[in-house]
């Protein structure tokens, strides 16, 4: 079922509050535990061989990555270990032409190309040997140690976290000593009339407070009005969220990760959804787009600047799995296999039948970025609607948006004219119709 | 943030794909509350011990549980594609351009299909194109989504494989050629030359093999004729709009006389230009839809028909014996002789179902050496053989056939030896049908094959013989069917697909487009020469006509432009098409002039609801009786009737759509003019009819008429106001023009767009396709005839037709205005309420009329109605309360209220309510709810998307780029729509013509919507 909060609750502020105060705190325990381990790795690279591994990487990721891995098949094999596989002059050959080499009928060579599909690797007749030693090297290191911790965690830097806490720790020190004062204070004073036997004057009994409001009518008058009023108000709060979904966040089948694609790796809006520019739907993109990239990206690498909640590395490898099962891409063969298994979204965006939007008008038409509507989602790791997408909320923005004019003969005419007539310079989509009815409802 | 743990409730729903997960989570109920078991039956509803306080207990706890349900919004799902096809982007709709050919309705049109669902017919209008795409082609898309389809084969009535199917009927095949028994193909008319390919590879192979051709409604005569002059059996064509005197003898050439599609060319010269138009003269004795556009309509009986053509031919060949008609003799003569003056201007069509009479029309056309005559291009839709037919059956019961495959064809239904068919069937070894619905012959075969729609084939149709067209496949086959050409390909061992196999075969007949060209164009135009004609012996027809003599009454069967040979019967936009002549829907009925009803004792009347009822009447032809209701039709030539093919039908029909009574058990000899005797029959039938008045009552504001006589002369003298008064309302006790008084200020509509909508009635035929196109593009529903019949219908468009009192409607205003005295004019209104014997008829298309200054938008309260600056009286359903104050003030009756929900609604089990059936809905429209006021947007959802599509072009909005779905189905060019601020589009040179009037321009609401006066060729 959807759960759907009020947005105007006060209480659900207070709680989201309390609860970042209380991983702040959190957060700063794990960061002090992680920092050593991610020290770790930098030093464990050997100077092996007679490349230099540092150049040898660097020329890997221009030159090999896109069809090879270090311990993963993919086009091509896993290269880890290659020099060992191979002497270095049959590397040299293979690298630069490996197609002559196969055709000289190489045993070797014709068994790599046999076992891949027979597809030919592509000539870098532009590395130098040393270049290829260089790889090589990079190849022939010992494989990482993976640490699990090293993936940091949280969601808010620390700074100057350690001493806010400690401020607040002496604060509430100073606090309890006040309150045992004046405990202590209360006490020796009872004791001083004790002691002096003097008597405490008795206040006189009054009315109960509650009998007392309950005899002046007039007060009762006006607090069942009030009540009234402010029952009213709470009840139209109520009604007015019903059916805004704002902060909508479904648990889909697939985590997937805006932040990662869209904001870590940069990836256009519109690469994915490429029908907003030309549809009325942005469209969820069909799993063929995925495996563009996806058919390399087999992994999760991470960014070490990034930080993605309380997900591990292996969660985000199983989501990429799930994928590949619902395409049908056998990893280990790089093939697909026919088998097939669509993925139910779950719909975040829902606007009622009974309004007609269109993506490619605003999109295209409008050059309105996507994040107007759907907020930054370039930061979410878990999708959401972002705004209340309800009537006032378009009316809104057509209220304060002035049409995009440039450069579209559609416009010109009709824009002269009306400027002209409204005495304006720059028309806003409401005074261009924006705002009937049936420009939306129909 | 939201919490993102999940909490499941049992560990199935850990299972994403589970279905019981997914059910519950849809229906809180998954069992459907017994709400019928206690209120669904009277008798127990009656009987039930509910008391008050019980009633108010299920009323609160259901108010309740509503409020409740409302509070939470359904989880909704989306699956895109794993692998998108490149061209199907959702949300944009594809056009592609087939060809139907269901072998009545041949048409090039485009399909427009949405995320791969076909929705909706449009016109081919590729220069060359055979467009005129009828009624039931638009709504053949609707058919594609029948859920009574035939979904897999069947042998002996049991589900079966297709490679069970293909090795019985080889096995037959193979055995027939060993035994030298008959095998016979029996085929609707293909006018596929790949398929005649196929089948004669199959005769080639299976030596025995016969192809008889055979058309439920049959052209046979008119094919024999052709053939006899012509030496090629088709049907000789014609181009109206070359004629300036037609002749039609019984011809319904805007309906479906020899295939239709004629209107556009006929209404080209309809149109008066430079003072001179058409002069049409209708001889017949149904009124049809030629005989409603008609300038002159003579009734006559099928003898005096017969004698009427002997006098034309007489008159244009100058041979001499003199017939004399036994009435209207004079009228017959005079159009005689306007067609000899009019010489190769001039043209004769005749539906006379008979070989002399069709034969002397091709020896008039030949005589008169007339222009619109043009048999070279000689129409390929008909080669239905009603004599080999008889043959096939006479054959089958002799025992002569081993094994009979048919396909689309529906003989047990459309034959009137049916029976003969059916004990024939009995002594075939194998009988198969090749069919899409499980119809009357597919229960009584051994193996009933089902058969793809036309929309998800491969075809070729060759319609004329200059055109060579092409039909796509738009969708993959909904279900375990293939197409007769793919069953044949295998019988003959060809292991080649039928696509490959068309590809090839075509490649010869491209005249020089490639094949994509071909198939993106949808046809290909082949040049043809002339054709000479052989000698015939026109004069054995003449004395054969000459002497033909009246036996009891006539009965001509006709087929009516909503239902044609009845193939479509299950289609719920057909059923609820009311007929452009009487305005009935779901039935048909046997029509009788009213001379004859007066005789007879036959009676229609109107009760208190409005409904319309008739007698009923037993219609005797040899020993075959028909008893069907009755309606009294003005202008129906007295001494006989009418009565409509394609109605009752039982098989593969739902219970709703079984209506009307079956009138090919009355085809006799594949014959519609049969001698018949009407008697009255017991009972009384409810009709539901659209239209309860019948006249204009003078009214000649709202359809404005007038003659070319007329015309001409105001024109000559500059005065509009003749034949296009301007009314006049009373201002400080003054008589002044309407337009120039006005309650309201006008807003100045000069910037941006401003769309307005022309209707020409005099191109106007009432065929009625944008009816159906507006059906299928604005979602509207169908609510069945009872709902009708309380007046309920929700066409957004109707046509609305009117019957003059007197001779004309100039005459009905005579009549009205020469009357004096209280008295005096309550007895003239009253008589004029009945329509004359032979009345001028007139069709009006009425939409919204989109008001500038709407009287439905001031009294809405909640403002749901409301003008939009571009001209369009919006409506926004969601704000709607149904108040239906706006429907009761608008002048034009043109708004529908949803009285209940029409969708998934199993009280109206039409396509809305089925997975199948929602398949053809528009996604760019919304479906109403119940309780909401609905009508005409003038589909802004199609200007809305031009514009989108010029604004991301950036470029201006072409001069008639904007349409609406009714003025892009008409083919006649009656409709065109607009932007008038475009001083170049058609509209707003349209809206300057002296003939332009808004209706009830008096009362001052200034529509977007206006009409041009109807001018009728006197001369």
């Amino acid at each position: 079922m959807k759960k759907v909060g009020n947005p105007n609750s006060f209480s659900k502020t207070f709680f989201s509050l309390a609860f970042s105060v209380m991983f702040a705190i959190g957060v700063n325990a794990q960061d002090a535990a992680a920092a050593p381990a991610a020290a770790a790795p930098a030093a464990a690279a050997p100077a092996a061989g007679t490349g230099d591994a540092v150049a040898g990487k660097a020329l890997f990721n221009t030159n090999c990555a896109a069809c090879h891995k270090l311990d993963a098949k993919m086009t091509g094999p896993a290269l880890r270990g290659v020099g060992d596989k191979y002497d270095k002059e049959w590397l040299y050959k293979w690298v630069k032409n490996s197609s002559e080499l196969i055709k000289s009928g190489d045993a070797k060579a014709v068994k790599v190309y046999e076992e891949f599909n027979k597809t030919a690797m592509t000539a870098f007749p532009q590395l130098s040997n040393a270049d290829i030693d260089n790889i090589i090297a990079y190849t022939m290191m010992p494989k990482e140690e993976v640490k699990t911790a090293a993936v940091p965690q949280g969601s808010e830097k620390t700074g100057s976290g350690v001493s806010n806490n400690l401020i607040l720790g002496v604060l509430a020190l100073i606090l309890a000593v006040l309150v045992f004062m004046l405990f202590m204070v209360n006490k020796l004073l009872k004791k001083v009339v004790e002691s002096k036997g003097l008597e405490v004057a008795e206040t006189p009994k009054s009315l109960p407070l509650w009998k007392a409001f309950v005899q002046n009518q007039f007060l009762v008058l006006v607090s069942a009005i009030l009540f009234l009023l402010i029952s009213a108000y709470f009840m139209y709060g109520y009604f007015m969220q019903i059916g805004v979904d704002q902060g909508y966040e479904p648990i889909q089948p697939i985590h997937y990760s805006h932040k990662i694609h869209a904001g870590d790796n940069g990836i256009d809006c519109k690469y994915c959804h490429s029908s907003a520019r030309v549809s009325k739907n942005a469209g969820i993109p069909s799993l063929n787009v995925c495996m563009n990239c996806h058919k390399n990206v087999s992994e999760f690498q991470g960014d070490k600047d990034s930080v993605y909640v309380d997900y591990t590395k292996e969660f985000y490898t199983a989501q990429i799995q799930k994928l590949y099962d619902a395409v049908g891409w056998d990893k280990a063969a790089q093939k697909y296999t026919g088998k097939t298994k669509p993925v139910k979204w779950v719909r975040i965006h829902n606007l009622p039948d009974f309004v007609y939007f269109n993506h490619s008008q605003h999109v295209t038409v409008g050059g309105i970025e996507c994040q107007k509507c759907h907020g930054k989602v370039e930061t979410f790791e878990v999708m959401k609607q972002d705004q209340p997408l309800t009537m006032g909320w378009c009316v809104d923005c057509h209220r304060k948006t002035d049409v995009k004019i440039q450069d579209n003969a559609y416009y010109k005419k009709i824009h002269d004219q009306l400027s002209k007539k409204l005495g304006v310079t720059k028309l806003t989509a409401a005074q261009m119709g924006g705002l009937e009815c049936g420009k939306c409802h129909y | 943030m939201a919490s993102n743990k999940k909490y499941w409730k049992s560990v199935e729903e850990l299972n994403e794909n589970s279905s019981i997960v997914e059910a519950l989570q849809n229906n809180e109920f998954v069992e459907q509350i017994p709400v019928d078991e206690f209120l669904g039956d009277k008798e127990s509803l009656s009987n039930s011990s509910t008391s008050r306080r019980d009633f108010l207990k299920y009323v609160g706890f259901s108010t309740a549980a509503a409020s409740l349900a409302a509070c939470e919004g359904p989880v909704v799902k989306s699956i895109p594609y794993v692998v998108q096809p490149e061209e199907i982007i959702p949300g944009v709709a594809d056009y592609y351009a087939t060809t139907i050919a269901d072998g009545y309705d041949f048409a090039n049109i485009l399909i427009k299909t949405r995320e791969g669902r076909p929705i909706k017919v449009e016109n081919n209008t590729l220069q060359g194109a055979v467009s005129g795409a009828n009624a039931r082609v638009h709504a053949s898309v609707l058919s594609l989504y029948d859920n009574l389809r035939l979904k897999g084969p069947k042998i002996d009535k049991k589900p079966a494989t297709w490679n069970q199917v293909n090795a019985k009927i080889k096995t037959s095949l193979t055995e027939a050629k060993a035994k030298g028994g008959q095998v016979v193909v029996l085929t609707n008319t293909t006018a596929s030359p790949s398929t005649d390919k196929l089948i004669a590879d199959l005769a080639a192979k299976y030596t025995n093999v016969k192809h008889v051709v055979y058309d439920a409604i049959s052209d046979s005569n008119a094919l024999d004729a052709f053939q006899s002059v012509y030496g090629f059996r088709a049907l000789a064509n014609y181009n109206f709009s070359k004629a300036d005197t037609i002749v039609s003898v019984g011809a319904d050439f805007l309906g479906d006389w020899q295939g239709g599609g004629y209107d556009a060319e006929y209404a080209k010269g309809r149109i008066p230009k430079n003072g001179k138009m058409s002069k049409h003269i209708q001889i017949e004795a149904n009124m049809s839809l030629a005989g409603a556009n008609a300038d002159k309509r003579i009734p006559l009986t099928i003898a005096d028909q017969k004698k009427a053509l002997v006098k034309l031919y007489n008159a244009v060949t100058g041979a001499g014996s003199s017939v004399k008609l036994s009435k209207l003799d004079a009228e017959v003569e005079k159009a005689a002789q306007q067609l000899k003056t009019s010489g190769s201007k001039g043209v004769v069509v005749t539906g006379l179902d008979d070989f002399d009479a069709q034969l002397l029309v091709l020896g008039i056309n030949i005589a008169l050496k007339s222009e619109a005559f043009n048999p070279g291009d000689a129409k390929l839709t008909r080669k239905g053989d009603a004599k080999a037919v008889a043959q096939l059956v006479a054959d089958m019961n002799a025992g002569n056939v081993h094994t009979l495959i048919m396909s689309g064809v529906n003989p047990v239904y459309t034959l009137a030896n049916s029976k003969d068919f059916v004990s024939g069937l009995g002594k075939v070894k194998l009988s198969v049908a090749f069919t899409t619905k499980e119809d009357e012959t597919a229960v009584k075969v051994n193996i009933a094959a089902a058969a793809n729609h036309y929309l998800e084939s491969w075809n070729d149709v060759a319609i004329t013989r200059s055109n060579y067209s092409i039909a796509q496949p738009t969708i993959r086959p909904l279900f375990d069917t293939k197409q007769f050409q793919e069953a044949l390909l295998v019988w003959n061992d060809n292991s080649a697909t039928y696509y490959d196999f068309l590809k090839g075969f075509a490649a010869a007949n491209l005249a020089g487009k490639t094949w994509n060209q071909a198939v993106h164009d949808g046809f290909v135009a082949i040049p043809v020469g002339a054709l000479a004609a052989q000698g015939a012996n026109f004069g054995a027809s003449v004395s054969k006509l000459a002497a033909a003599t009246s036996n009891g009454t006539d009965l001509v069967l006709y087929s009516k432009v909503g239902m044609g040979d009845g193939q479509q019967a299950n289609n719920p936009w057909l059923q609820e098409f009311p007929d452009p002549i009487t305005r009935v829907s779901w039935d048909n009925y046997v029509t009788v002039a009213q001379a004859d009803a007066k005789k007879w004792n036959l009676q229609n009347f109107n009760v208190a609801n409005g409904g319309l009822n008739g007698s009923y009447a037993t219609i005797k032809v040899g020993n075959a009786t028909v008893t069907a209701p009755v309606i009294i039709q003005p202008g129906q030539a007295e001494g006989t009737v009418g009565l409509a093919f394609g109605y009752g039908k039982k098989e593969a029909l739902k219970e709703e759509m079984q209506v009307g009574v079956n009138a090919y058990a009355l085809y006799a000899n594949a014959n519609a003019n049969q001698s018949a005797s009407i008697t009255l029959a017991d009972g009384e039938h409810e009709f539901a009819c659209v239209q309860l008045q019948r006249t204009l009552m003078g009214r000649g504001d709202i359809i404005k008429d007038t003659t070319l006589t007329t015309f001409n002369k105001a024109n000559d003298a500059g005065n509009k106001e003749v034949y296009n008064p301007t009314p006049v309302v009373s201002l400080d006790h003054k008589e002044v023009a309407a337009t120039s008084v006005d309650l309201w200020t006008s807003f100045d509509r000069t910037t941006g767009h401003h769309f307005n909508l022309s209707i020409d009635l005099n191109a106007c035929t009432g065929c009625g396709a944008c009816v159906i196109a507006c059906h299928a593009e604005n979602n509207v529903p169908v609510v069945g005839k009872s709902e009708v019949r309380r007046s309920r219908d929700m066409h957004w468009l109707r046509i609305d037709r009117y019957y003059s009192s007197q001779e004309t409607f100039a005459g009905d205003i005579d009549k009205k205005e020469g009357a004096k005295g209280l008295m005096n004019s309550i007895d003239a209104l009253d008589a004029m309420e009945n329509p004359s014997a032979n009345p001028q008829v007139a069709f009006q298309p009425v939409m919204c009329q989109h008001c500038n200054h709407a009287p439905c938008e001031t009294v809405c309260p909640v403002a749901a109605t409301s003008h939009g600056r571009e001209g369009q009286n919006h409506m926004a359903y969601n704000r709607c309360v149904g108040t239906r104050y706006c429907a009761n003030n608008c002048p034009y009756k043109v708004r529908r209220f949803n009285w209940f929900l029409y969708s998934k609604n199993d009280e109206f089990n039409y396509h809305m309510n089925d997975d199948l059936g929602r398949m053809v809905l528009n996604p760019d429209v919304n479906v109403r709810s119940r309780g909401v006021m609905e009508k005409c947007s003038m589909c802004i959802q199609m200007t809305q998307a031009t514009k989108l599509k010029a604004k991301k072009e950036g470029r201006e909005v072409g001069k008639d780029e904007f349409q609406t779905a009714c003025s892009a189905a008409c083919t006649s060019g009656a409709m065109k729509f607009g932007d008038v601020n475009n001083a170049d589009s058609d509209v707003a040179q349209l809206l300057e013509d002296d003939r332009m009037y808004h209706l009830l321009e008096h009362i001052g609401t200034k529509p977007n919507v206006f009409y041009h006066v109807k001018v009728r060729n006197d001369k």
